[in-house]
């Protein structure tokens, strides 16, 4: 394992990137943030499609996840636009809670172009701050990693995500921070986490996130077969959602869960596994995780999903040799060997491992190298 | 003979190609458990990635692989058959 530099931020977690983003806090400021990060090349602007007219658990979700994705601590620092001052400002001092500087700017009474004069001053500044910020030496078990698996076929059960299974386990007993979720994919072997979570309580609640959300789907009365397991799936080889699950299941290695969270929410448990509420979809997924303060994904896959994320690496191994060898630009690790049993498991996972490292201490991930930044909101119910 | 195929655990009734299957072709199948194999006639092709059956399996029987039901089986199939959404349903959803 390399030794690691991590940038320690104000409230003392730990790292691995170092983005100035600009948040919008609502559609309508997409255009203002995208100006301001061309006016500021290096700021990374985080558009997306909701923020109005969001009530309820709905509305707090968009908050949570909003505000966790500025504090997470891959970001250094964050410029909050919004149309209106009330909810900007309330996205902004939530993220100014963990230290690090913030500022915020709503457009009504001053227009696209006053503002994005005003913030592209303040994304230049926070730009400089942000370039004399340092790495230093930092634990394994100080960083919050997340996991999913996309495009899943066979490979990914018997190969990548028993890979992953192994790595999970080591930075568990490192002391670090992982979570995993999926709820409706867990079907067919739910019970296979139920019977890890830590205490009755906790078991409970699993039970009841899940049945919710799986109530959720089935209230709709679709025929599920071609979107889960996903025709991608599907041609890969796997024949239904339980087969899919257990594929799954395979990459959260055999630790306690120790806690369950609702989706962006962060853990407040300690270090350990921790299951949290999420949709399969890889860049919903990945956006909930990382707001709830995930600094590094590792993503087993199939058939070749091609997903990042802006604020944290994404990470992508495969043990199909036709993905390894078609889509080698996205493809960080190959554990193909494992099929063909030239690899070990336990080599597997050392060499995973060692990437993770090497991540972690500023190596780009094959979808930072090709900008790819789905930065996506989970959604619970349409706009009043 | 080098495997072509993998099964998770003893008592699974399926395994998965590592490689792509003929029809007709008697192929080896190591069970990851505990490195022991099983051949098998194949009765279709099976691509890489798909299932071949190592057990026969009665209409309306469970399907298992990871020791777990995978699914049903609505027609049944027999040692050798290619595995997928053409013989084997969910059983949840």
């Amino acid at each position: 394992m390399v030794a690691l530099d991590g940038f320690r931020r104000e409230n003392g977690r730990v790292g691995v990137r170092n983005h100035v983003v600009i948040l919008p806090v609502d559609d309508l400021s997409n255009a203002a943030c995208q100006t301001v990060a061309a006016q500021v090349p290096g700021s990374l602007p985080l558009p997306h499609a909701y923020g109005r007219l969001q009530y309820g658990d709905d509305l707090d979700l968009f908050f949570r996840t909003m505000i966790g994705t500025g504090a997470n601590p891959n970001v250094a620092a964050a410029i909050v636009i919004g149309i209106e001052p009330n909810w900007t400002a309330r996205i902004a001092e939530g993220i100014a809670a963990t230290g690090k500087p913030v500022q915020a700017f709503s457009i009504e009474g001053k227009g696209d172009l006053e503002v994005v004069r005003q913030a592209s001053h303040a994304a230049q500044r926070l730009m400089q701050h942000a370039s004399e910020l340092r790495r230093e030496p930092v634990e394994l078990g100080e960083l919050t990693v997340s996991i999913k698996c996309g495009e899943s076929d066979t490979t990914t059960g018997l190969g990548s995500c028993p890979t992953v299974g192994v790595v999970v386990d080591q930075l568990v007993e490192a002391g670090a921070t992982v979570f995993f979720g999926e709820t409706p994919e867990l079907t067919g072997g739910e019970h296979l986490i139920a019977e890890r979570c830590a205490t009755p309580e906790l078991r409970a609640r699993f039970t009841e996130l899940y049945r919710r959300y799986v109530d959720g789907i089935e209230s709709h009365g679709a025929d599920l077969f071609g979107s889960q397991p996903t025709q991608g799936n599907i041609a890969g080889g796997l024949s239904t959602i339980e087969e899919k699950a257990l594929g799954n299941i395979e990459k959260t290695g055999s630790k306690p869960v120790i806690g369950v969270l609702e989706p962006a929410e962060a853990p407040g448990n300690g270090a350990g596994l921790y299951f949290m509420d999420s949709s399969s979809a890889a860049a919903e997924h990945i956006t909930l995780m990382c707001a709830g303060g995930a600094v590094l994904h590792i993503f087993p896959t199939g058939q070749g999903n091609v997903i990042g994320n802006p604020v944290e690496p994404v990470v992508k191994l495969t043990a199909n040799p036709h993905t390894a060898a078609t889509m080698v630009e996205h493809v960080d690790l190959d554990v193909s060997g494992l099929l063909r049993r030239e690899l070990t498991l336990d080599r597997a996972g050392e060499q995973l491992l060692e990437l993770v490292g090497r991540t972690a201490n500023g190596r780009l991930t094959c979808a930072e190298t090709l900008g790819h930044r789905e930065f996506v909101l989970t959604r619970l119910y349409p706009s009043a | 003979m080098e495997h072509r195929f993998l099964i998770h655990r003893r008592g699974d009734h399926v395994g998965v190609a590592v490689a792509d299957i003929d029809q007709g072709e008697r192929v080896v199948g190591i069970y990851m458990d505990d490195d022991s194999s099983i051949e098998v006639a194949a009765l279709d092709a099976v691509p890489l990635g798909h299932k071949i059956a190592v057990a026969a399996v009665a209409a309306e029987a469970a399907v298992l692989e990871y020791g777990i039901q995978i699914g049903t089986a609505p027609t049944g199939f027999a040692q050798g058959a290619h595995v997928h959404t053409h013989n084997i349903k969910s059983a949840r959803w």
